[in-house]
């Protein structure tokens, strides 16, 4: 289904996750932050990065590729994204949620 | 002679022993295949030794049966994978040379990886069944439990067999109600994703069951830490979770080999091409089933469809032709609901689980993501086709390695 983020049509899923990431830039992060009312600073932005890093290289995000990430701690983690951090940040930074088989 | 090793002989190295064995000339190849442990186990039983469904005697054999002749079978321990010389060392200090290398050394469980689940409660009050030791020493456990608060948790992913924790939380609702004893017992399924179902389609079609089975879940759940003596487990975000029993899926790590070798990622993983199979790393080795990073389910199934497209591209590698991009990451899973009951799930790298029949189109027997009876029976013959076709590299008829859109609901096909 196509959704309007920061005036631009993007193709996203049943629950608001980027289905092509071709599509995401730093504006679209920034809407759908806002969405889960986090403002963006340089840390979470960093983050990102960090996330799309791993998301290029395909390889699964974890609470320990966080840990091992030598960016951020697992408690910073939280903090800039309160609830659910993967969750959240995945969806920020465009990429599909991490998920099981069903 | 060329040689071609095998590193592990479970359920991908045994395939791919029994593949390539008929297929490579063998004035020209010699194939040896290494594992340290004489015992085959069937792991998928592992969800049913808990709840006395399978024996013991069902779930394991000897190993050495179905490694076909004409392979040079070695049990002992690997030391480690020198990949400049293309060699495998051996404990004992034997050195076999390699033109080329399959790795299919599979994952393990880590329970050291987070703090206080493998302590002096383990196999206690804290058990795993991904292992034979846990499942065996789970339904000793559960043969005397009398109940309380049972809390089914994965600690991170990925997993083998990613619905099997869901499957045992719905296997001991039967189980319990079996028994007499279900109002004794509060089943709790503990996740680090954001749902026991994660997929739309699947969470529509399913979330019933948990409803029904009175399941209750929490979700984005990262643990931090097991705290034994207060029998509860503790995520960062400090929400902390009651348990009684608590059978857990531990980290799910490959083999240390990897990283004694400098082959695997964080979790010892090997970085493969996910359509070729290839390592990343190293043109002459490959990588197949648990031991990959492939973003695809581990599961038997899986490493099945495979082997047949690696035992391909290991014969164009060798004469010298491009490989063959064609794994999709295709996956075709029974998963239990209780009460004889079953589901069918067929999926890849693109597709996810949707309604539909298999494996013929529109023909069945078999029905994709709806719970039936015929389903629960295919799920039990599949201990018989493991042993008997799968692990010998026998083509299961209608079976194909990469998935038939046929017959299937998707609402849009890529």
């Amino acid at each position: 289904m196509k959704k309007l983020i920061a005036n631009r049509e993007i193709e996203v899923n049943e629950e608001g996750y980027l289905t092509n990431f071709s599509q995401w830039d730093k504006n679209i992060g920034e809407e759908l932050a806002k969405e889960q009312s986090i403002d963006m600073t340089d840390r979470h932005w960093e983050a990102i990065d960090f996330i799309h890093e791993k998301f290029k290289k395909e390889e699964p995000l974890s609470i320990r590729g966080i840990k091992k990430s030598g960016v951020l701690d697992i408690k910073e983690f939280y903090s800039l994204f309160p609830g659910g951090p993967l969750k959240k940040a995945t969806l920020i930074a465009g990429i599909p949620k991490p998920k099981s088989c069903i | 002679m060329k040689n071609l090793v095998i590193l592990g002989a479970g359920t991908s190295g045994t395939m791919m022993a029994n593949h390539l064995v008929s297929k490579l000339p063998k004035n020209d190849w010699k194939i040896t295949i290494i594992d340290q442990y004489k015992t085959h186990y069937y792991q998928p039983g592992f969800l049913f030794l808990p709840f006395d469904i399978y024996t013991t005697k069902q779930v394991k054999k000897n190993g050495e049966k179905f490694i076909p002749k004409g392979v040079n079978y070695i049990q002992e321990k690997i030391d480690l994978i020198v990949t400049d010389e293309n060699q495998v060392k051996l404990e004992s200090g034997t050195i076999l040379d390699y033109d080329i290398l399959i790795v299919a050394t599979g994952t393990k469980t880590a329970p050291d990886e987070i703090e206080g689940m493998n302590g002096p409660e383990w196999y206690k009050s804290v058990f795993d069944f991904y292992t034979y030791e846990g499942a065996k020493a789970l339904r000793n456990k559960l043969r005397e439990w009398k109940g309380g608060k049972l809390v089914v948790h994965i600690t991170e992913m990925p997993i083998k067999c990613p619905v099997a924790p869901l499957e045992f939380a719905f296997l001991a609702d039967s189980f319990f109600k079996h028994k007499g004893i279900r109002d004794k017992v509060d089943i709790t399924f503990v996740t680090p994703l954001d749902g026991a179902f994660t997929k739309p389609k699947a969470t529509k079609a399913l979330h019933y069951l948990l409803e029904e089975k009175n399941i209750k879940e929490v979700t984005n759940f990262n643990i931090e830490c097991v705290d034994y003596e207060n029998n509860k487990i503790i995520d960062y975000a400090d929400t902390e979770v009651e348990y009684d029993l608590l059978v857990t899926v531990p980290t799910n790590m490959g083999d240390a080999l990897m990283e004694r070798s400098g082959l695997g990622d964080d979790l010892n993983y090997i970085p493969t091409h996910k359509a070729t199979l290839q390592s990343k790393a190293h043109e002459n080795i490959f990588a197949i089933g648990d031991a990959t990073n492939l973003p695809a389910s581990k599961a038997g199934s899986v490493a099945h469809f495979e082997a047949e497209i690696l035992t391909e591209n290991i014969l164009r590698y060798i004469n010298g032709e491009p490989l063959k991009e064609e794994f999709d990451g295709h996956a075709n899973c029974f998963i239990e609901t209780g009460g004889g009951k079953a589901l069918l799930i067929d999926f890849n790298y693109n597709h996810e689980p949707v309604e539909g029949t298999f494996p013929f189109p529109g023909v069945g027997p078999l029905s994709l993501l709806k719970e039936s009876r015929t389903n629960h029976m295919g799920k039990m013959a599949f201990r018989w086709i493991y042993w008997n076709m799968l692990i010998k590299g026998i083509h299961i008829p209608f079976v194909s390695a990469t998935m038939s859109e046929k017959g299937k609901h998707f609402e849009e096909v890529k």
